[in-house]
């Protein structure tokens, strides 16, 4: 039996809904079901954080909050979740510490986009860590403020955020997590009829089983795509099979020499195993989106979803990753590149399902390096982004893997580029650029509003050269203004 | 005295820094903007249906299947309008809705009411429209090409510049493209009316321009102006943006409320909004230098060449500041500042913070760099040589700078900076690295205050003391962030002598104060700051003569402070004074009005002051630049900034942060890319990129220059500071150009703004070449 009802907390209070829109979004159901107006709409897309909305969830048991755009949050998501938002911070006139650093501190100008960066701020608060500008600029990157110039906001949080929250959601806590417990559920969600539905399966067995019934249905793994489908393509997803409730379904696991990761893992559970193969991966990932994509959007969604400057594709395709398919019971697996076949198509059946990803660690003699070009550092979407992987033996390049994102219609490997740096030494300029060259044989990018084709081009030669230069010179201290390889003592 | 010099320990109120009057509430999410209003029941909804082509008549319009769609109730197209279908400030030519014609990509051709604003929105993708399409003019050169000027040309002259050009011992030529800029305010562009008795109309509108709203919607539904109110209490942003560009949301808001009879709402979806209003002007110029071997200039002929188009809007003011702000700081002997107006067939471009000053300047800089360059000198020597000073202290357009601070303040910065060692540390670690550069730059400010049409420098006030000593301050200004509102009720609280949490601030309504200006040129609080006094002054003057009365004191010795009168030896609580004026049959209200002084242009004679006074500020920045990405970071940035004797020194330093970060967003990764139909491919955060925290260097250094104050009579001496803080940011600019430089010494980099990663590689590559 499934369970016909949506259920979450609010202010401590168990809610439970029976109507919901598939395509409801939560923003809408603060704002026009719940009265709430605290929560604003700014851009409607998930990009300037004005929504941004606190979720809380039981994580191995322990209760942590992460910040979501509400306005690409479909209202099913929250399903066995705390809704935190900007309303219900202060308490008896006293203003949450974060609401009052920001008074004390002027961070606020026209205060649009206020209520957002005090929820993300509240997120921060309540993450555990004594955060330094690095972490406090990590925690607002998916928060556009067009008034203050950030410093202010950055000061608040420094005076305020010390690792140890104190505050009424904290002093509750033992309470949430048992309301949370309360709540949460193994049956599956199945919100309205066969014909139009939101349904959240438990397990990735009855997740399969549903999809395979409703081929025709959405798979929505994060949202934070599939939300503008319904946000600015206005388009009606009459189905949709959410994936974040089976906890099989994001698992991430260590198997020999690999990491197996659940399509259903975000990419925040996922950050520190992936970190872990290479700096310039974690560096990729905390760049992708911001914290609030990060909290929804998954790995498994940002390659089913087969876009060209999708990040995690060209980095796992250089590590030489297995994708694993599911229709039914029935499972499939192929190598990474060969998924995508061309713009907007890969090489998936209808009622199959992107259910896991193998990603190979780094060998002794293996060197990795990622570049993402955007024309703004954090929070943008790629330009250019490659991800290279260098087997070396005897100080030649032996194997190189070599792929790109929106570089072609797909993410994918510069095969001639590869052949030709077989042989060569990363320290042998004039040999390293004869075969960064053949790029040209590989690739015939396109220009649009992010980048030129000939920009693409020749970033793409010169990130190539680059990682090359920097495995000879055994730092990239002199080629990088940002190096996350220094922090992670990793040349 | 209304204009002593500010003395800040004797201040209650003025010169504190006090957090922004709705500071609580927007931290609580409880500060209501137009969409957080409870709306009226029956309340319907509109979208807009915007043109799919740039150029062309409008051969059929189907909108079947828009009515058809579920909930629509009615679709406005240009025959509803009952009164003029303009929506366009002085000059015209701005339709609320397309009548015949399309001028730009994504003007708007009909408008949906629905009964949610999710059926308007589906609706109004349902309209089949069909143009003969012509090719449309987008760019600058296209438009110069076409030939197309929204405004005749315009032009400063002084002295023999052929002549002087002629002897000059060096000359250049250069050119530089200068992109625009989206206002991405927070808040989109929204509007709701409320339908009243025999005509009437309420309009809250979030806009920088309520009088110019309530004119427009009167025109637009041919009532008279004394029938329609317009009221705004706060803006999630406006930046120039809502100075024109709000009207036009206002009459569809109020034309779908006159023909349903129910109250109206428009909110803008953000793609709509930046594809639908207008934007900061992008430029092309060009010039011709003369300059002696020591980098004085003695003759400069330059062209702006400012993209406007397809309407006037505001575009007259704007490239008129251009125009004021091409000297930035410096002296030109010999000059021609020309002016283009380029019409093209895309949206109107229109104010943006600035207002075609950070334009100008970016020309100076740009001058002023590359004439260090050629003669390898430090830029910061040779701006200094071109410093405004006496005997050299006369602009282009003939008013005299008498109140120039840069040198010492240029000086300050040159100081605290340590710029001069870090110039040196930058130089070794260039000479070092190959692949990273490092540039400096320190750059002088010398903004104009004062709009440059003589008269919108007015303003009103009404300020109301009740029986129970509160106070309540109304005034023509619109808070949109800036501050204003708290600005003006310190003012009042020092005027009254009371503590500033009896000052009730209330909504900017054109009920209240008539006949307003916008809130822009960055003289909202000279001017409603000075109305606001007056006010207070003729209530206070008033209760004092009472307390005179009562305790057979000296009026005019009456003193009003921590919230009470005295009268000699007498002292009286001010709620207390107050009632018994009530009693006494005394007027506890008062209108007060300003009209700046001095302003004396005449723009058909170019002769005559143009400006009040200016505002001065300095920047010194540094950055490195990726010379194999084109990525650039900022690391250190230190600001001297100039805000007379400050009115609230905490407000003013968050207009000076925020203005710089906005004016470095647009030099380097805010790009609107149009394509060649003339749609804008960057409309929506995904693809049009502001900074955010990450782009601002933790090393940001902010500082008030230690003002004797404004020399001018301005509101306590204060100076303005909501629009010069934008330049501020040149220098970011200069030294990603300077950082590019280091690669070739010598060789001048070409570089166009916004310097973008791949903006700053084409420029390191060309300088590799040769």
């Amino acid at each position: 039996m499934s369970r016909n009802h949506l259920t979450f907390l609010r202010n401590g209070q168990i809610v439970q809904l029976e109507s919901v829109r598939p395509n409801e979004t939560l923003l809408d159901y603060l704002r026009l079901r719940e009265g709430s107006k605290g929560t604003k709409e700014g851009c409607n897309e998930g990009d300037c954080g004005a929504c941004t909305v606190a979720i809380g969830r039981l994580k191995d048991g322990e209760l942590i909050y992460e910040p979501v755009n509400s306005c690409i949050q479909l209202l099913g998501q929250i399903d066995g979740k705390d809704v935190v938002t900007v309303d219900d911070l202060a308490s008896d006139g006293e203003l949450h510490p974060v609401q009052q650093a920001m008074v004390d501190f002027h961070g606020s100008q026209c205060g649009f986009c206020t209520p957002g960066i005090v929820m993300s701020l509240f997120t921060l608060y309540h993450a555990g860590i004594d955060a330094d500008r690095s972490a406090i600029n990590d925690w607002l990157s998916g928060n556009l403020c067009r008034c203050t110039g950030y410093r202010p906001i950055a000061d608040s949080a420094l005076a305020v955020v010390d690792g140890e929250a104190k505050d009424a959601l904290a002093n509750r806590k033992a309470a949430t997590r048992k309301a949370l417990k309360s709540i949460s559920s193994d049956k599956d969600l199945f919100l309205g009829d066969k014909e139009r539905f939101f349904a959240a399966p438990a397990s990735i067995k009855q997740l399969a089983k549903l999809y395979r019934t409703h081929s025709d249905a959405t798979i929505l793994s994060g949202g934070t795509d599939v939300g503008l489908w319904i946000t600015k393509q206005l388009r009606d997803l009459p189905k949709i099979i959410h994936t974040g409730r089976a906890k099989d379904f994001a698992q991430i696991k260590k198997v020999s020499g690999a990491l197996k990761i659940g399509a259903g893992a975000t990419y925040s559970d996922a950050y520190d195993a992936l970190a872990a193969i290479d700096p310039d991966i974690g560096e990729v990932l905390r760049r992708l989106g911001s914290r609030q994509v990060r909290a929804s959007g998954t790995i498994g969604g940002n390659i089913a979803n087969g876009s060209p400057i999708g990040d995690m594709p060209p980095l796992l395709i250089a590590l030489d990753s297995q994708l694993e398919l599911l229709m039914g019971k029935k499972s499939r697996s192929l190598p990474l590149e060969e998924f995508f076949l061309d713009y907007g198509k890969q090489d998936r059946a209808a009622g199959e399902l992107v259910s896991a990803i193998t990603v190979p660690k780094l060998k002794r003699n293996q060197h990795f390096r990622a570049y993402k070009i955007s024309k703004r550092y954090d929070q943008d979407i790629t330009s250019v982004l490659g991800a290279f992987r260098f087997t070396i033996s005897k100080s030649k390049i032996a194997d190189a893997r070599i792929a790109y994102g929106g570089m072609a219609a797909t993410p994918k490997r510069g095969r001639a580029v590869e052949e030709a740096l077989i042989g060569i030494e990363p320290a042998n300029e004039e040999d390293v650029v004869a075969a960064v060259n053949r790029l040209a044989d590989d690739f015939q990018p396109i220009a649009d509003m992010r980048a030129s084709a000939e920009y693409r081009l020749k970033v793409a030669e010169n990130i190539l050269k680059k990682s090359l230069l920097e495995i000879a010179a055994g730092s990239a201290d002199a080629s990088r203004i940002e190096n996350p390889r220094r922090l992670a003592k990793v040349d | 005295m209304a204009n002593r010099h500010s003395n800040i320990a004797e201040q209650m109120a003025v010169g504190k820094a006090l957090a922004h009057d709705s500071a609580k509430m927007h931290v609580c999410g409880n500060a209501p903007y137009i969409d957080d209003i409870n709306e009226p029941s029956g309340i319907v909804h509109l979208a807009p249906g915007l043109s799919p082509k740039a150029k062309g008549k409008i051969t059929r319009i189907d909108l079947d299947a828009v009515r058809d769609a579920p909930g629509v109730l009615r679709v406005l197209t240009a025959a509803d309008i009952p009164g003029k279908n303009e929506c366009g400030p002085s000059f015209g030519g701005d339709p609320i809705l397309a009548d015949g014609e399309v001028l730009f990509h994504g003007q708007v051709i009909f408008a949906v009411v629905a009964e949610t604003r999710d059926q308007a929105r589906r609706a109004a993708r349902l309209g089949r429209i069909e143009i003969s399409e012509i090719r449309p003019a987008v760019t600058v050169e296209d438009g110069l090409k076409e030939g197309g000027e929204v405004l005749p040309k315009y032009e400063f002259n002084r002295g023999d510049l052929q002549d002087a050009m002629a002897n000059a011992p060096l000359t250049m030529d250069s050119s530089i493209v200068i992109g625009g800029q989206e206002h991405f305010y927070l808040e989109g562009q929204i509007s709701m009316a409320i339908p009243g008795e025999s005509g009437e109309i309420k309009v809250f509108c979030s806009t920088q321009h309520p009088s110019e709203v309530q004119h427009l919607v009167a025109g637009m539904l041919d009532q008279p102006e004394a029938k329609v109110i317009c009221e705004c209490r706060r803006m999630g942003g406006g930046f120039g943006g809502k100075e024109s560009q709000a009207a036009q949301w206002a009459c569809l808001a109020a034309l779908a409320s006159r023909v349903t009879g129910r109250p109206a709402k428009m909110r803008l979806d953000r793609d709509d909004d930046m594809v639908a209003t207008g934007k900061r002007h992008d430029f092309t110029a060009d010039w011709k230098a003369g300059y002696d071997e020591k980098g004085v200039i003695e003759a400069v002929d330059v062209n702006f060449y400012g993209r406007c188009g397809y309407s006037p809007d505001l575009s007259l003011g704007v490239n008129d500041r251009t125009m004021f702000h091409a000297d930035n700081s410096y002296y030109y002997p010999a000059v021609r500042i020309h002016s283009k107006r380029v019409k093209t067939d895309t949206v109107s471009n229109t104010a943006f913070r600035g207002f075609g000053g950070p334009q100008g300047m970016v020309f100076s800089e740009r001058l002023m760099d590359e004439i260090a360059i050629k003669l390898n000198e430090d830029p910061l020597t040779i701006r200094k040589r071109n410093f405004y000073r006496r005997g050299r202290d006369v602009t282009p357009y003939g008013m005299v700078v008498k109140d120039n601070i840069l040198k010492a303040l240029v000086s300050e910065l040159e100081r605290t900076s340590d710029y001069q060692n870090r110039r040196r540390q930058i130089a070794e670690f260039n000479s070092k690295n190959k692949w990273l550069k490092k540039g400096i730059s320190l750059n002088p400010v010398k903004f104009g205050i004062a709009f440059t049409l003589k008269f919108l420098n007015q303003a009103g006030a009404l300020v109301h003391v009740y029986a129970d000593g509160s106070i309540q301050v109304n005034h023509g200004g619109t808070e949109m962030g800036q501050g204003l509102y708290m600005k003006v009720a310190q003012v009042v609280a020092e005027e009254f002598g009371v503590d500033i949490s009896k000052v009730r601030i209330t909504a900017t309504t054109t009920d209240k104060v008539p006949n307003t200006t916008p809130t822009a040129a960055s003289s909202g609080s000279d001017l409603n700051g000075m109305a606001a006094q007056r006010a207070a002054q003729k209530i206070r003057g008033r209760m004092a003569q009472l307390a005179a009365t009562l305790y057979q004191g000296d009026a005019k010795k009456v003193r009003f402070s921590n919230g009470k009168v005295y009268v000699g030896n007498h002292e009286i609580e001010f709620g207390s004074l107050a009632k018994q004026c009530f009693h006494e049959r005394i007027q506890l209200s008062a209108t007060g009005f300003y009209a700046t002084p001095n302003i004396t242009w005449e723009r058909e004679s170019v002769t005559g002051n143009p400006f009040l006074y200016f505002a001065y500020g300095a920047s010194c920045s540094e950055v490195t630049i990726d010379c194999l990405t084109g990525e650039m970071k900022i690391d250190r940035v230190d600001i001297l900034h100039d805000c007379g004797s400050s009115l609230n020194p905490a407000i003013d330093i968050g207009q000076i942060e925020g203005g710089f970060v906005q004016g470095a967003g647009w030099l380097t990764t805010e790009e609107l890319v149009y394509d060649d139909e003339g749609r804008l491919r960057t409309h929506a955060p995904s693809t049009y990129k502001i900074p955010t925290a990450t782009d601002v260097p933790e090393d940001f250094k902010v500082e008030l220059w230690a003002s004797k104050g404004n020399r001018q009579p301005t509101i306590y001496r204060s100076k303005a500071v909501g629009e010069p803080p934008v330049m501020l940011a040149n220098s970011v600019f200069s030294a990603i150009y300077h950082a590019i430089a280091s690669i070739n010494p010598g060789k001048l980099p070409e570089l166009d703004a916004p310097a973008t990663p791949e903006t700053i590689l084409r420029s390191v590559e060309r300088m590799a070449d040769g």
